[in-house]
């Protein structure tokens, strides 16, 4: 033990006694020093370059050692298209105030405005990426804090477009109170685990919001998607804590606010899901709660593909879906519990806020939707109404055993 | 005043009128005549442009009228059934027949005469079938057209507004207007009309005065008459 | 015709069934109320209601009132006055009547209730335009139905008819050809299934603005380019003024060709 704060007692010093010697470097159109790599290249570790406004064209800019670069009053820094602008490689770089602009676009590499690879403690924030194919790429890296970024894509097409920040094989990393838009994904993780993403905006990229691959143990938080190909997309991961995001309008064939594939033990807890196509689309997920959700609006608050189970929905608000529930097959070994469905017409009689009638919120409807998609027209038709009421009264198509048998008369608030 | 030329006229499968031709003459009083389903309603209704006719002219003063709706301000018209708006009051339809027509203030005479007054704020649905006959007669009497249609004048009336009726029609017939009546009341046509049509299947099989007609059946009276006509031709 | 549809339309305020009708109204908006407590859903639930009622309470309520005002109609019709304005002015004395029953037992309620400071007006708009078409639409097609045929029964069977093919039966013929001819593209036919049936075209209204989620869920072309722009808002109520149109016309036609 003692010898562990000796140990570390020893680095702390050696650390501040850098501080204290460090120097700061002036990057400019006039100073001595006239190019970043130029400044990186004199420079000591844990030095601070101070790049002046101004219009500075470079790629492949590597940092190398431990230093501290910090743009005053955004200055450009120009990639002209030619290939990635800024690499780390180090521990303990720090990037600031950057205007990233021009990356460019390969079929073989995926080229960013600014990577980080292999290296702890990073911090990149403040920055502004334009015109890139990749923004912020982290890659076997960990420790670190993406914050404050603002990513402003301009992609068409998927396969000719990279994503807003994308970590790859990277752990303990924070990504905070950034904007991202008009990339493929907003952010994508991909084998990363114990990472926080925070108070984002994700907003209009073709693709997702959020893209999670074989990544565990994740907790986003805060965020919102707005307006993207599909929001969220959860595949092949475990315990991933999503809590009070916002889900709007991801509107589209295969549009969903949230895209659940291969997902165990994790939780979605107090989030809103407003007019998107589908909710929440769920296929091969397991043990996972679902609570305090608001889904409203949506076209289909939930759609459940299949092979789910011991999956719990409890206290969420249902209002105004075109369908609350859809199911593709007649088993059900999910629980639906104490509710709120606007679609909802039973009574309550003992006034205990608990319907006393159970809720089915599986329509015969939606099982005809599913398997011809135009009869959509025929929403809320009175035919239509009286084959659900059927359907309701003796289930031939639709999964018997589920229901709510505590459906709330009042929203459930928390 | 009127003139009628090869009028037909089918419902479905039944001729109601096949190949009328008819003249009416200026000023008097006429009377169309004949059996249940012979053709006088459809006769009035076609001068009144209320049926169409499959084939043939009418003129009314002289112009045809088809397709034509201004010509009805020359003719005031009873109908036979007189069942009105019933949230109308009496006051109320009076004055919208007025407003559709034109203004006038004959009808305050007329109402005094049949004693409409404590009526005038009642809704014609509350009314009796004989109070609105006489509402009908004040709604058609009330206007100075030259030609006058009367069908069945005489329904629901009490015995005084009968008289007063027929004093309406013997005043109109001075001014020398021309009025066309049809009616079921054998004694009142007897007693008014001028000159008579006999309607039979759509045709007209008798046009002249009553004691011609009385000469041409040797019948001593009128009601036998009219009789002996249907009996022979049922015969 | 002004003159007419103004007696037309004074004797309809005065009588009980207009006052049926707008209690009627009234009763189902502050029961919606009540049993919601909440605007959207209310309104939610109106739709449902107003695209199968309207067309209903439309229907017969033109042709009672066509039949109840023959008499009515002959003392016009021997006045001089133009026939089809006496038809017109009566079938609008009518719709108009109505469309104000409507407006008003459903619009008191919700502005009591606070319709105004709520995202729900465009919502309620919609539904009381959409009404109002209904109304304008389902007299005129009952005045068809009156106009030709003299027996009262004969009509109103025909109107109850009527109402019943496009409320439901239509429907169910149309989601049967639906999954019939599932393997054929459809997008284009289930449109044209829609614009042919006024009440499923106010439904498209409200789909539009309720379900537009859930409708660009599908991956037609012509159906996203319906659904997706204004086009189809558009295109619906160019068809729904086309549905008041061509019943309106062969009124028109219809009272020249008539005897009385």
């Amino acid at each position: 033990m003692k010898t562990f704060v000796q140990h570390n007692l020893f680095y702390i010093i050696f650390f501040i006694g850098f501080i204290g010697f460090s120097q700061t470097i002036e990057v400019c159109g006039d100073c001595t020093i006239t190019s970043l790599k130029e400044a990186i290249r004199i420079a000591k570790d844990f030095d601070t370059i101070v790049v002046k406004k101004g219009t500075y064209k470079a790629h492949d800019i590597v940092i190398d050692k431990p230093l501290t670069i910090v743009g005053e009053n955004y200055p450009v820094i120009d990639g002209e298209l030619k290939g990635e602008i800024i690499t780390i490689i180090s521990d303990n770089v720090t990037v600031d105030g950057l205007f990233i602009i021009n990356v460019g676009t390969s079929y073989t590499e995926d080229y960013a405005a600014i990577r980080v690879r292999k290296s702890k403690n990073f911090v990149i924030q403040n920055l502004v990426l334009e015109k890139l194919f990749f923004g912020i790429y982290i890659e076997k890296s960990s420790h670190g804090k993406v914050f404050h970024n603002k990513v402003i894509g301009d992609a068409v097409e998927e396969y000719n477009s990279g994503n807003g920040i994308q970590l790859w094989y990277s752990h303990h990393v924070e990504i905070e109170h950034n904007y991202i838009e008009h990339v493929r994904d907003g952010i994508y993780l991909e084998f990363s685990d114990d990472c926080l993403i925070k108070n984002n905006v994700s907003a209009l990229n073709i693709r997702y919001g959020l893209h999670f691959m074989f990544s565990n143990d994740d907790t986003y938080q805060d965020n919102t998607f707005e307006n993207n190909g599909a929001g969220v997309a959860v595949m092949f991961s475990k315990k991933i804590r999503m809590y009070n995001n916002t889900f709007k309008e991801n509107w589209g064939t295969a549009s969903y606010g949230m895209l659940l594939k291969e997902i165990n033990d994790s939780e979605i807890i107090g989030n809103t899901f407003e007019e998107n196509t589908i909710g929440i689309n769920i296929e091969g997920s397991n043990r996972i709660i679902y609570k305090h959700n608001n889904f409203k609006n949506n076209g289909w608050a939930i759609k459940v593909r299949g092979a789910c189970y011991t999956n719990q929905f409890v206290e969420n608000n249902f209002l105004y879906n075109s369908f609350d529930i859809a199911y593709n097959s007649k088993v059900n070994d999910n629980v639906f519990d104490k509710n709120y469905w606007s679609n909802y017409t039973g009574y309550d009689l003992d006034k205990d806020g608990i319907g006393d009638v159970p809720y089915r919120p599986v329509k015969l409807f939606s099982y005809i939707v599913n398997r011809t998609p135009e009869t959509i027209i025929l929403l809320r038709s009175m035919f239509i109404d009286i084959i659900d009421f059927s359907e309701k009264v003796s289930p031939v198509f639709t999964p018997d055993n589920l229901m709510d048998h505590h459906p709330q008369t009042k929203k459930v608030t928390w | 005043m009127v003139n009628i030329e090869g009028l037909h006229k089918k419902f479905g499968k039944n001729h109601v009128l096949s190949g009328l031709d008819l003249t009416i003459n200026e000023g008097g009083i006429f009377a169309v005549l004949g059996p249940n389903g012979s053709g006088k309603t459809t006769l009035i209704k076609s001068i009144l442009g209320m049926v169409i006719p499959d084939k043939g002219d009418i003129s009314v003063l002289g112009k045809n009228i088809k397709k034509k709706s201004e010509y009805r301000h020359q003719i005031d018209y009873l109908p036979q059934i007189a069942n009105f708006p019933s949230n109308l009051k009496v006051r109320e339809l009076i004055k919208m027949i007025k407003d559709l027509r034109q203004n006038t203030d004959t009808d305050l005479h007329l109402i005094k005469l049949f004693k409409l007054e404590p009526f005038l704020d009642k809704k014609l649905g509350t009314l009796s079938g004989g109070t609105k006959q006489k509402v009908n007669i004040v709604l058609t009497f009330m206007f100075d057209s030259p030609l006058i249609i009367l069908d069945e004048p005489t329904t629901g009336l009490d015995p005084i507004s009968l008289i007063r009726l027929k004093d309406l029609i013997q005043a109109e017939k001075a001014k020398g207007k021309t009025i066309l009546i049809t009616s079921h009341i054998m004694s009142f046509v007897e007693e008014v009309s001028d000159e008579i049509v006999f309607l039979l299947e759509g045709k007209i099989y008798f046009r002249g005065t009553i004691s011609e007609l009385k000469t041409k059946t040797n019948q001593p009276d009128f009601e036998h008459a009219i009789a002996s006509i249907l009996t022979d031709n049922h015969a | 015709m002004l003159k007419i549809l103004k007696y037309s339309f004074f004797d309809l305020m005065r009588s009980r069934w207009s006052y049926v009708y707008f209690a009627f109204y009234l009763l189902l908006g502050v029961v919606l109320l009540f049993l919601n407590n909440d605007l959207s859903k209310a309104v939610i639930t109106l739709m449902n209601v107003i695209i199968v009622l309207v067309p209903l309470i439309g229907t017969i309520f033109g042709v009672m009132y066509y039949y109840n005002s023959k008499e009515f109609t002959e003392l016009l019709l021997a006045q001089p006055l133009k026939r089809s304005s006496i038809f017109l002015g009566q079938y609008l004395g009518v719709a108009l009547s109505l469309s104000i029953s409507l407006i008003l037992g459903l619009g008191i309620p919700f502005v009591f209730y606070g319709l105004f400071e709520s995202s729900a007006i465009w919502d309620f708009s919609l539904l009381l335009v959409t009404g109002t078409f209904l109304t304008l639409i389902f007299t005129a097609l009952a005045f068809n139905i009156a106009m030709s045929n003299e027996n009262k029964i004969k009509g109103f069977g025909y109107a109850i008819l009527l109402w019943l093919f496009l409320a439901i039966i239509y429907d169910g013929l149309f989601l049967m050809t639906l999954i019939m001819f599932e393997d054929y593209p459809l997008d284009k036919v289930s449109l044209i299934g829609t614009m042919l049936n006024p009440i499923d075209l106010s439904r498209t209204l409200i789909l539009l603005k309720l379900d537009i989620s859930a409708l660009l869920g599908y991956t037609g072309a012509v159906f996203k380019q319906f659904f997706g722009t204004s086009f189809g808002l558009i295109i619906s109520f160019v068809m729904l003024a086309i549905w008041v149109a061509l019943p309106v016309l062969r009124i028109v036609f219809k009272s020249k060709k008539k005897d009385f």
